[in-house]
C-alpha cells in the first residue's frame, strides 16, 4: 500500500513551482498549442480589414502609399540619390523588408500589455502570441513580396537597369534574420515594459530612428566614412543591402556583415527568449 | 481507491499593495543587492495576514499563505470564501496564468480553467471561428474541436447564428456559446470560476448538471469557485473554507457551508446597529432564533425573537418587525394590527416574539425592527443592517437565482388533474 503510494506519486504530470531553471522554455508546450498559433494568425487578419471596404487590399495600398510618399520626399524634394535605380523600384524594395522588421519589434514590444485580458484569464504558452505575430506579418510580407515582384519584373523587362544575381536565393535567410532581430528586441522590450512603462514611449521614437540608421530611404554608397561605422553596426543594414545588391544589383554585399546580422540575431533572440520566460510566469502581477 | 491527482503543498502568494511601478527600481536594486548575498527577499518578510479590513503599514500581504489540501481523481471541491479570502488567487495560481511565491503544486493530468467565459472571444469573428480560437485558447486541439463540434453548438443552443460574428449575439447567446466550449474540454482536471453567475437559470441548470456529469460519469477532478451556495450544495461533495488567505477548514461541503455561513455573518452585533430616536427606552439584547449578530442564515419558516430592554417611562409599545427583498416590503409583523397595544410600566423586560414566515424563496433578504409607540413615534429603528439569508431546501434549485422573475413568496396549493379525454 504504501509502496503503491508512493510509486503512483511519482506519475506527476506537472509541477507548478515557484521558480524554474531560465532554459526551461516549455517549447514542446509551444508546439502542442501550434493550432492556436495558426488561429491567432487567421484572427489577425479576419479582424484588421472587416469593416473596410477596400479589405485586403490595404496590404498593396500601404507600401504603395508609402513609396510614393519617399519618391516625392525624398527622392524629388531632398534629391537624394538613389544609385542609378528607379525610384519606385529603390523604395519599394527598402520599405517591403523594413516594415517586415518593423511589424514584427512594433507588435512583439507590446505582446505582453496588449493581451494582457487573455494572459490574466486563461494559461497557454505565452511565446505563442509574440510567435503568431511574426507569422501574421510573414503572410503580409509574403504579399507585399509578390507586389515588389510585379514592379520589379516590370523594369526586368522594360529597362537594363536591374541586374539581379544568384544572391537572391539567400532571400529566405534575410527573412530569418529580420524576424528573429524583430522577435528578439520585442521579446526584450515588452518584458521590460509590463514593470516600467517608459520604454513604450521611447519605442515608436527608436524604431523611426532605426530606420534612419538603416539604409531604407539612401543607399549605403553615399554615407561618408565617417557614419559609415555606426550605419554598418546596425544589423538590418547588411539585410538591406544584400536584398538590393541581389535583386537590383546596386549595393554592396560581404558575407562577413550578413554573418555579422546573423550572430546578432541569435545572440537577441537567446536573450529576449530567456528573459520573457522569466518575466511571463509573474508579469500578471505587475502589468 | 480513487487516486490523489491534485496535491498542493504549502502554497503562498505576496502581492504588493499600493502602486506598482514607483519606488520599484530601487526595490528591485534592493531585492537584486540581497540575492547576491543569498538572503532572502527582504520585502517578503514584512508581508503579513491578508485582512484588508484593516490599515497596516506594510505594503506586501499574503493573498494566499500556506495552503496545502490534496484533491482525489474524480472529486467536486468547492472553494469558499468572502471576497479578497484568496479563492481567486489560488485558482489563478492553480491555472498557472500567475506563479506562487513559495510552495508547490503537483498534478496529474491536463488542467483547464474556466476563469471567464468567452475568453479571447473576438468579436469580429463567427460564432464557428470562434468556437475553434477558444477551444484553442483552453488547450483542445484542432481536430479534438472537431469531433466535438456539434455537441457543443447543440448544448449553446445557437445553431442558426453560427456563422454570424458574435458581436450580433445577445449577451445570453454569447455566454452559452462560450460555457459550451469549456463544458466540452476534456482535461482531467477543470477549475471554475464564479461562471454560473451569469445565463439564464435554464442554462444554469444545464451547466450544472454537466459539471456534475463530467465528475461523476467521466471521472474528472472538479474545482469549483462560487458565492451561490445552493449550487454549491448541488454538485460538490467537499468544500474548502478560505479566510485572509489561509485554509481554515477542509470538510464535507455541507459543514463547510455552515461554517461558512455562520463566520461570515458573524459581522457585527445587532444591538450595536439600533438607531435611537429617544433615551426612555434601551435594548440590551435582541436575538433571532438565538443569534445576535446583524447576518445569519434562516432554514426554517419561523423566527423566534428575543427582545432584553430597559423601559424608563410608562407607555403603549409595540415591536413592529419587517421582512425586506430589494427595498419592497414582503411580509410585516405586528401585534397592533389586530388588537390594542399593551401598555408597560417601566422596568426590565424580556420577550419573546414567535413569529411564523410562509414559505419564502431562497435569497437574501433585509429585516428591519422598529420599537414603536404604536400611532405615535418611534423609541428605536434598526433598519437595512440586518441581513437575512434564506436557504429553502424543500424547493427545486431552480429557484435559487436571485434574478428570477418569481415571486418571493412560494404559495401553497393544490391541482385536482382528471383526464377528460
Amino acid at each position: 500500500m504504501e509502496i503503491a503510494e508512493i510509486k503512483q506519486n511519482e506519475n506527476w504530470t506537472e509541477v507548478i513551482e515557484p521558480r524554474t531553471h531560465f532554459l526551461d522554455l516549455h517549447l514542446k508546450d509551444v508546439w502542442r498549442y501550434r493550432d492556436l498559433l495558426m488561429l491567432f494568425v487567421r484572427r489577425d487578419f479576419v479582424a484588421t480589414y472587416k469593416q473596410t471596404i477596400l479589405g485586403p487590399v490595404w496590404f498593396f495600398l500601404q507600401p504603395v502609399l508609402t513609396t510614393l510618399t519617399f519618391t516625392l520626399v525624398f527622392g524629388k524634394i531632398a534629391g537624394i540619390s538613389t544609385d542609378g535605380l528607379p525610384m519606385v523600384l529603390f523604395y519599394l524594395a527598402g520599405i517591403t523588408l523594413w516594415n517586415y522588421f518593423s511589424e514584427c519589434l512594433n507588435r512583439t514590444a507590446t505582446v505582453l500589455k496588449d493581451n494582457a485580458p487573455i494572459f490574466g484569464k486563461v494559461y497557454f504558452p505565452r511565446l505563442v502570441m509574440p510567435l503568431s505575430i511574426i507569422v501574421s506579418n510573414l503572410v503580409k510580407l509574403a504579399i507585399q513580396f509578390a507586389l515588389f515582384l510585379c514592379f520589379w519584373g516590370y523594369f526586368l523587362g522594360t529597362s537594363s537597369v536591374v541586374h539581379p544575381n544568384v544572391l537572391m536565393l539567400l532571400f529566405p535567410l534575410l527573412v530569418i534574420i529580420m524576424g528573429g532581430l524583430g522577435l528578439g528586441f520585442g521579446l526584450v522590450i515588452t518584458a521590460m515594459t509590463t514593470k516600467y512603462r517608459d520604454l513604450i514611449f521611447l519605442l515608436t521614437f527608436g524604431v523611426q530612428l532605426l530606420m534612419y540608421a538603416t539604409p531604407v530611404i539612401y543607399p549605403l554608397s553615399t554615407i561618408g566614412e565617417k557614419y559609415k561605422i555606426f550605419i554598418l553596426a546596425n544589423p538590418m543594414t547588411s539585410i538591406i543591402e544584400t536584398f538590393r545588391y541581389s535583386f537590383l544589383g546596386t549595393g554592396t554585399f560581404s558575407w562577413m556583415m550578413l554573418g555579422y546580422s546573423f550572430l546578432f540575431m541569435l545572440v537577441v533572440m537567446f536573450f529576449g527568449v530567456i528573459i520573457f520566460n522569466r518575466v511571463e510566469r509573474s508579469f500578471m502581477d505587475t502589468v | 481507491m480513487s487516486q490523489t491527482n491534485i496535491r498542493v503543498e504549502n502554497i503562498s502568494k505576496l502581492y504588493r499593495l499600493g502602486e506598482v511601478g514607483t519606488g520599484t527600481l530601487s526595490h528591485d536594486l534592493n531585492r537584486w543587492w540581497a540575492k547576491m548575498r543569498g538572503k532572502e527577499d527582504p520585502f517578503a518578510k514584512v508581508g503579513e495576514v491578508n485582512d484588508r479590513t484593516k490599515k497596516s503599514d506594510s505594503e506586501f500581504v499574503w493573498a494566499v499563505k500556506d495552503i496545502s489540501f490534496d484533491v482525489k481523481q474524480g472529486e467536486v471541491i468547492g472553494i469558499i470564501g468572502r471576497n479578497g479570502a484568496g479563492k481567486s488567487t489560488l485558482l489563478k495560481i492553480l491555472s498557472k496564468v500567475t506563479q506562487p511565491t513559495t510552495g508547490n503544486i503537483k498534478l496529474k493530468g491536463r488542467i483547464a480553467s474556466l476563469l471567464e467565459v468567452g475568453t479571447g472571444f473576438h468579436p469580429e469573428l463567427t460564432g464557428r471561428e470562434n468556437i475553434f480560437l477558444n477551444g484553442a485558447l483552453l488547450g483542445m486541439t484542432k481536430s479534438e474541436i472537431h469531433s466535438k463540434f456539434d455537441a457543443i453548438v447543440d448544448f449553446a443552443g445557437v445553431e442558426r447564428y453560427i456563422d454570424t460574428p458574435v458581436k450580433r449575439y445577445s449577451s445570453g447567446m454569447y455566454v452559452r456559446l462560450a460555457f459550451a466550449v469549456a463544458a466540452f474540454l476534456e482535461p482531467e482536471i477543470l477549475i471554475v470560476d464564479e461562471v454560473l453567475a451569469v445565463g439564464d437559470t435554464e442554462f444554469q441548470n444545464k451547466c450544472l448538471g454537466r459539471m456534475k456529469d463530467v465528475s461523476v460519469n467521466d471521472g474528472r477532478t472538479v474545482l469549483f469557485v462560487s458565492h451561490n451556495l445552493p449550487s454549491l450544495k448541488a454538485i460538490c461533495q467537499r468544500g474548502i473554507l478560505l479566510q485572509n488567505g489561509q485554509l481554515v477548514s477542509d470538510g464535507t461541503i455541507n459543514d463547510i457551508i455552515e461554517q461558512y455561513s455562520s463566520q461570515h455573518l458573524a459581522e457585527e452585533k445587532m444591538v450595536d446597529c439600533i438607531h435611537y430616536f429617544s433615551e426612555n427606552l434601551k435594548i440590551v439584547e435582541l436575538r433571532v432564533n438565538g443569534n445576535d449578530r446583524n447576518t445569519f442564515s434562516l432554514e426554517k419558516d419561523e423566527l423566534n425573537i428575543y427582545v432584553k430592554m430597559a423601559l424608563k417611562i410608562k407607555t403603549p409599545y409595540e415591536l413592529d418587525v419587517h421582512f425586506k427583498a430589494d427595498d419592497f416590503f414582503v411580509a410585516s409583523y405586528s401585534n397592533f394590527v389586530r388588537n390594542d397595544s399593551p401598555t408597560l410600566e417601566p422596568g426590565v423586560y424580556e420577550m419573546n416574539y414567535k413569529i411564523k414566515l410562509p414559505e419564502l424563496r431562497s435569497g437574501k433578504y433585509k429585516m428591519d425592527f422598529y420599537f414603536t409607540v404604536p400611532f405615535a413615534s418611534w423609541f428605536a429603528i434598526l433598519t437595512n443592517s440586518v441581513i437575512v439569508d434564506v436557504i429553502n431546501n424543500k424547493v427545486s434549485t431552480f429557484l435559487t437565482h436571485p434574478t428570477l422573475n418569481w415571486g418571493r413568496i412560494l404559495l401553497e396549493g393544490d391541482v385536482n388533474t382528471k383526464k377528460i379525454d
